[in-house]
């Protein structure tokens, strides 16, 4: 924390950081789906996208083109000025999210020391749950001004599944929240370097707290075995049935930007963030940590997908019984006891 | 930082938070009145951490914009809104809300002018990891009763939300 | 890095500001490049490709709302929980214990909320919750049976 950065530099390096942490995310996001595309092909015994260059790999690219110079339709029964905002919501929302997480240690560029992370604030995983509270106002709104019978009935399956498992996914951060005692995401990480057996979940038993944030993170972000809210045979789209060209496809990135930042959450929460063995040159030294935790996200996104291409979906009853009767007692119990053992030993 | 920043982004989220608060009671659509809610709750979270409150701002995010604002839209998705458009904006009891609120005017501006021997200005120069903790140690220490008291509050808004439900079998 | 307080928002603040340009931009982008040709049925909400019947925004079954009022409760509850659970190494036992009277509390409204059928959405429910005409929604009604689903292979891609 050297004061030797005046105001000016400290923009330039927040703006410099932010454009490259952008397209980053961006780029992962169109690769996911490249990635979920092959690999459910090849669960399904299929070959997935193999056409646009090789193995597929320009298909993202080929995609996005092609949603772009699709018909932009504004259809003149919906709310428009509603409809046009639920999808810019939902992006920006799903995009900011990533200012928060820190990606690796301090690098030195200079004399002065700048964190692998947009910003390091004390409250960042508060910021995180507020922004994924606010989600569920894309969704909604997108549901609610397209006045169509599919999008207004995903959107309130959506918004009453967001809100369900939100309460999971807040209790399962309290054990780790006490094991920290800090919201802030680099304090946690940095609470946990030193060897795998100091991450959460094995060091500091949270392993059901990591089984309740998994199964709350994959409803947050409507994936199977949750996605009700746009359960194809049922609900045609769900909430963006009557979005078309960029406006679905902002969806559609939002929702994987977000399966993105929970598999970042994970990773910083529950497996120790960016620790790992570091050798080599001070270079490499710098590098591997971004290097290890990118490694864990990709298990994660890895992770998703195989649960996509296995599970099939809840029935509604099912969703809402499992997160208010199984889940939440659950994630109260894990508080109760790890709280017990904290308190007892200190 | 120089203290002009600070200063405009005071003057530009309590805008913010005036014009979203006066759109509230202006708009027809509720869903649009609700909207304006959620800006004016945002700038409040806003305030509060030029307040050097940062744990405040960020329940008042999840809390307020994140949870109760979610109830309402679900509350207004329950009921017409084109029979809602087609009601009178204002009941008849607009003349004594005006006399209240001009009393309570008067009474903040009594306050703003008079006050500072009951409300003491102190610059806060609390260093910002603390303010969780501050919190914290006020709750579960100098409040514990109101703290437990507040669980019993919840209860009672459970059963209460189950009771008003049901009636309508 | 300055130890300014605001300056460490201040990111926060581009990031929310380049998210949302980026977005305006595509919505615009896609607005102008897209080519637009109207036709009748392009126009009319999409059912299926039946000429649509009534009004989408039908009344919904209460359930939806008593849902949203439990999340509040117990994000309020959840919300008490992190400071708790920031300060607990230093509270110790007294704070587990004043923490559990607090959770205990609000699981007697949890059980009551469970018992009275509250967070059973299948078809029979012991004490169902919302008349007929609050469950209009059309495919939603928890009068209806569910139907099991299974994911459509590929239909994301």
């Amino acid at each position: 924390m050297s004061g030797n950065l005046s105001v000016g530099w400290f923009v330039l390096i927040s703006v410099i950081k932010i454009l490259i942490a952008v397209p980053i995310l961006l780029g992962i996001v169109a690769y996911t789906v490249w990635l979920e595309r092959k690999l459910v092909g090849h669960i399904q015994n299929r070959w997935g996208p193999s056409r646009v260059g090789p193995f597929g790999l320009l298909q993202p690219i080929a995609d996005g083109l092609k949603l772009f110079f699709k018909e932009d339709l504004t259809p003149p029964y919906v709310h428009k000025a509603l409809y046009l905002l639920a999808p810019i919501l939902s992006l920006t929302l799903a995009l900011t999210s990533i200012a928060v997480i820190p990606v690796g240690g301090w690098v030195t560029i200079r004399g002065a020391r700048i964190p692998l992370q947009i910003t390091d604030v004390n409250v960042a995983l508060l910021i995180i749950l507020g922004i994924t509270s606010m989600g569920v106002y894309g969704v909604a709104l997108a549901g609610w001004s397209s006045n169509s019978k599919y999008s207004l009935l995903g959107s309130l399956r959506a918004s009453a599944q967001m809100v369900s498992y939100e309460v999971a996914l807040g209790l399962s951060l309290v054990g780790v929240l006490i094991l920290s005692g800090t919201f802030s995401l680099r304090g946690i990480v940095e609470h946990q370097l030193g060897g795998f057996w100091n991450w959460n979940i094995f060091g500091g038993g949270q392993i059901v707290a990591f089984f309740i944030y998994l199964c709350a993170a994959y409803a947050e972000t409507n994936r199977i075995p949750f996605d009700l809210p746009e359960a194809e045979t049922e609900l045609v789209a769900g909430y963006h049935t009557e979005y078309s060209s960029m406006k679905f496809a902002m969806f559609f990135m939002s929702e994987y930007a977000n399966m993105v930042t929970v598999a970042c959450l994970a990773s910083v929460l529950f497996l120790g963030g960016w620790s790992g063995p570091l050798f080599g040159p001070p270079v490499l030294q710098a590098l591997l940590p971004v290097f290890w935790f990118f490694l864990r996200v990709l298990f994660f996104l890895f992770l998703y997908i195989w649960v996509r291409g296995t599970l099939p979906r809840f029935r509604y009853d099912q969703l809402m019984a499992f997160s208010w009767k199984f889940l939440l007692p659950l994630a109260i119990a894990n508080v109760i006891i790890t709280s017990l053992v904290v308190a007892l030993r200190s | 930082m120089t203290p002009v920043a600070p200063t405009f982004f005071f003057y530009l989220l309590s805008t913010v938070a005036v014009v979203g608060a006066i759109l509230v009671i202006t708009r027809k659509n509720p869903v649009h009145s609700a909207l304006s809610l959620i800006f004016t709750l945002l700038a409040l979270a806003g305030l509060y951490l030029m307040l050097y409150a940062p744990f405040v701002a960020g329940v008042q995010i999840i809390l307020y914009a994140g949870g109760i604002m979610v109830l309402f839209l679900f509350v207004i998705m329950l009921v017409n809104i084109e029979r809602s458009q087609r009601e009178v904006q204002f009941n008849q009891q607009w003349h004594v809300g005006i006399i209240a609120s001009l009393a309570l005017g008067f009474l903040f501006l009594y306050v703003y002018k008079h006050g500072s021997s009951i409300f003491p200005v102190n610059p806060v120069s609390m260093p910002e990891p603390m303010n969780t903790q501050q919190v914290g140690m006020a709750l579960f220490r100098n409040y514990l009763l109101p703290f437990e008291i507040a669980s019993l509050l919840l209860l009672v808004a459970i059963v209460g939300a189950v009771v008003m439900a049901k009636k309508r079998i | 890095m300055p130890d300014n307080y605001f300056a460490r928002y201040l990111p926060l603040l581009l990031q929310v500001g380049i998210a949302l340009a980026l977005a305006g931009g595509m919505v615009i982008l896609s607005a102008l490049v897209g080519k637009h040709r109207y036709s009748r049925a392009k126009m009319s909400p999409y059912e299926c490709g039946m000429t649509p019947v009534g009004d989408a925004r039908e009344r919904f079954s209460v359930k939806f709302y008593l849902v949203a009022m439990l999340f509040i409760l117990f994000d309020v509850e959840t919300v008490f929980l992190y400071p708790w659970a920031v300060l607990l190494k230093e509270l110790k036992m007294f704070g587990f214990w004043e923490m559990m009277v607090y959770i205990g509390i609000v699981l007697v409204g949890l059980f009551y909320v469970w018992n009275k059928g509250v967070l059973d959405w299948s078809g029979t429910p012991r004490i169902s919750v919302g008349t007929p005409a609050m469950t209009a929604g059309p495919a939603d009604a928890p009068g209806s049976t569910p139907v099991f689903s299974a994911p459509v292979e590929g239909s994301r891609s």
